[in-house]
């Protein structure tokens, strides 16, 4: 019981410290100055972004694309794990679910940011047309939304009720609302058996519904007559892709709230070591597919193609291409291959540039394509030759990824990270193993 | 409790509750008896007149056997999105007569009030390979048959009509620029911001259209924010007889636009077989290789009258709207 009571401490959610409210505040901030931006956005019109008739798409859907792919790990992570009953999770896997949840909501809102007639929204709904990728799009991100949401939640109830009692004396109004949330768990047997069919029935739903939201999203591309969207390649390898940005979220997530939350006892290297092999995995997958991408056009390349792919290996784009390529694939690769490398530290690192590399790649995905149009670009503006996001686009932007960080950070100060009654559990199990060893 | 669990079976009421929704859908099959034939005998018979019969031959007629039939004004009421009934708009660019004139794109803008920076009609300069003589190349909407714009709209905002149109409604585009994505010609446009048409012209406009003012059958007036402009083939026009400003305006007749069903084109000054004119002079279309079937055809730039260095008085690379102020 002192065991227990000592876990209970160590994983309840606690306040924020001094760096932890300067964290939260700094990301409130810079929600506000996006929400100013964006106002000033709706007000003059899309002409404040630097998106013009040939740029018709700008870092709005990168960073679109970009969510997309990291809420991807809310799939990969807890389904694949729970369902092949890999044990060593129960410590990551509320953080991915979070993660997983924070990106596709704000995959969504992304979404509507670029809509210029945010007003009709309702269209969507009024006049769907199934044969539009975006339709597909509008039918499975709120699945995706509630299967993320269900998926944490319902995991939660027993660590819900825990923490009512937990904060009885603490703070009532907290145990209330825990109260609420936890609706009635008592851990009945009856209460378990539904619970537990319920997270495997959404844990194996959520898989092909994971699967299909990165395929439409790679087909919304790969339906459009352009080269370097019109690909047949980009399913999977927009599949593989977020399993590198997800995973790459989930270590450097993992790794600052281990530092913050002191939780180094249930977090352990050994679980860097497992997620480091994961990523390796998933960033081999994914170089495979970048090779199919870039390389095999190389040699059979059309006249445009050509143009295209010249841009981003030796022209414009070249910077930043290899910068995604070696730093976002092929070193993690080569560290993560070796014991060393997949220690806390040199993980946590690996896993922020993949992340940027991630995010990059994405606006690599996007931008050059639509300067590369079949007729030349004529008769319209300098300017229109080029793209770099606009201050409102770049304040827009930075504004989402803070508010998926503020969505983390409150989820994260709200809820146990690590599962309590689960971690309880299986400390008991390994204590009962133990002593029947003996 | 133990005996609960066990015994209790929570007893499901299976409501079916069925709901018959019978919605008298009536009165569809009005038929409008009165237009049936609006025929009137002229009042006076007041001698014969000459009339030429079907294969040629001239006849005559006592006036009183003639009859005033109006087939005009059937076509004023019809359904946009439908379009015009048992035709097929198709157009005919003779790149051979191209003079970069630019006459076809100042038209088009005047007439639309384009006011951004992209014209909905463009001459590009064109040049295959080094080896082959550069050439002028109007583009139009090219109106496909497989149309990637209209696919690809999440909410029905651009269409295709029967009569081979692709328009767009501008009271119902999202701004989600998927189309302008989609189309491998580069021919849409979007209002990033407020089209700013002027007040006098467009009230003016407004007056002389009145009740068509929202139609997407007058696109771009009035343009609105956020949505996506195109040419149109100036569907106000050709429902009066009249041809799309371009072709009119156009010195070198360039552009040819007819029906293809009745198989003529017409730039004004002569009009052809359309497919005997695509026969004689090899007409293809662009990019056809993707299958979008466009309703543009082209002519090649053959037996070229003038130098091509004279057009590039009037290449400007970076406008193709004129800006008043």
């Amino acid at each position: 019981m002192k065991k227990y009571d000592k876990l209970l401490n160590d994983l309840a959610p606690k306040k924020f410290g001094k760096l932890g409210t300067i964290w939260t505040i700094s990301l409130i901030v810079i929600i506000i100055i996006g929400i100013i931006a964006y106002i000033d956005q709706l007000i003059k019109g899309q002409v404040v972004t630097n998106m013009r008739d040939y740029t018709l798409w700008g870092i709005y859907i990168s960073n679109f694309v970009f969510f997309v792919a990291t809420s991807f790990v809310g799939s990969v992570t807890v389904a694949v794990l729970r369902l092949t009953k890999n044990n060593w999770r129960t410590p990551v896997v509320r953080i991915a679910e979070i993660i997983s949840l924070a990106a596709i909501v704000m995959a969504g809102i992304t979404i509507m940011i670029d809509m210029a007639r945010p007003d009709r929204l309702l269209n969507l709904f009024i006049h769907a047309r199934l044969q539009s990728p975006i339709t597909w799009d509008v039918i499975i991100i709120p699945t995706y939304i509630v299967l993320s949401l269900l998926l944490l939640y319902f995991p939660l109830l027993p660590d819900f009720k825990i923490l009512k009692e937990y904060f009885k004396d603490k703070s009532p109004k907290l145990s209330k609302w825990y109260g609420k949330l936890s609706l009635n768990w008592t851990g009945s047997k009856a209460q378990k058996a539904i619970q537990t069919k319920s997270i495997q029935i959404i844990a194996l739903m959520i898989i092909p519904v994971g699967l299909i939201l990165q395929t439409i999203d790679a087909w919304l591309f790969s339906t459009t007559y352009r080269i370097g969207w019109d690909s047949t390649n980009m399913g999977a390898y927009f599949i593989s892709g977020a399993f590198v940005a997800g995973v790459g979220a989930l270590i450097t997530v993992i790794y600052v709230v281990r530092r913050a939350y002191k939780l180094e006892h249930f977090i352990t290297d050994n679980h860097f070591d497992k997620l480091g092999k994961f990523l390796v995995l998933a960033c081999l997958t994914y170089l495979y597919f970048n090779i199919n991408e870039y390389l095999i056009p190389t040699f059979t390349a059309s006249k445009e193609e050509e143009i295209h792919l010249n841009t981003l290996i030796s022209g414009q784009y070249a910077p930043l291409f290899w910068f995604v390529i070696i730093g976002g694939l092929i070193i993690p690769i080569i560290v993560l291959l070796f014991k060393k490398g997949r220690k806390p530290l040199p993980m946590f690192i690996i896993g922020l540039v993949v992340v940027i590399a991630s995010w990059w790649k994405r606006y690599l995905i996007v931008t050059p394509t639509l300067l590369h149009p079949f007729l030349p670009i004529q008769g319209v503006p300098e300017s229109w030759h080029h793209y770099f996001p606009s201050i409102h686009e770049w304040l827009i932007t930075i504004a989402t990824l803070a508010m998926a960080l503020l969505i983390i950070t409150l989820l994260v100060r709200y809820l146990p990270i690590i599962p309590i009654q689960r971690t309880a559990d299986e400390q008991e199990e390994l204590l009962k193993n133990t002593k029947n060893a003996e | 409790m133990k005996n609960n669990k066990t015994n209790s079976r929570r007893k499901f009421i299976d409501k079916g509750i069925k709901l018959s929704l019978l919605t008298a859908i009536g009165g569809i099959g009005l038929t409008k008896l009165a237009s049936k034939l609006s025929a009137k005998p002229t009042s006076n018979s007041t001698g014969k007149i000459e009339l030429m019969t079907t294969e040629g031959t001239i006849i005559q007629v006592d006036s009183s056997e003639v009859m005033e039939m109006d087939n005009s004004k059937k076509h004023k009421e019809y359904n946009v999105r439908e379009g015009m009934p048992n035709r097929k708009f198709v157009m005919v660019v003779d790149l051979a007569k191209c003079k970069n004139a630019l006459k076809c794109q100042s038209a088009c803008n005047k007439y639309h009030y384009i006011t951004g920076d992209n014209a909905w009609l463009k001459v590009y300069k064109m040049q295959e390979s080094k080896d082959t003589a550069p050439y002028w190349m109007p583009t139009t909407c090219q109106h496909c048959d497989h149309p990637a714009c209209v696919t690809v709209c999440p909410v029905d905002a651009t269409f295709k009509r029967r009569d081979g149109l692709v328009l767009i409604d501008n009271k119902r585009c999202i701004g989600c620029r998927f189309c302008m994505a989609a189309c491998p010609y580069s021919t849409r446009v979007f209002n990033w911001s407020d089209p700013n048409q002027g007040e006098i012209t467009l009230a003016k406009d407004l007056k002389m259209h009145d009740h068509q003012k929202s139609s997407p059958e007058h696109a771009g007036v009035p343009s609105i924010k956020g949505t996506v402009d195109k040419c149109d083939f100036c569907p106000h026009a050709i429902q009066e007889g009249k041809l799309p400003h371009c072709v009119t305006a156009c010195p070198n007749g360039v552009f040819y636009f007819g029906d293809k069903y009745e198989d003529t084109v017409t730039n004004g000054d002569e009009t052809l077989r359309f497919s005997k004119l695509l026969k004689d002079k090899s007409g293809y279309r662009i990019m056809e290789g993707l299958g979008t079937e466009p309703s543009v055809y082209y002519l090649p730039p053959v037996d070229r009258l003038v130098d091509f260095e004279k057009g590039l008085e009037n290449y400007t690379e970076f406008q193709s709207v004129e800006k008043s102020k």
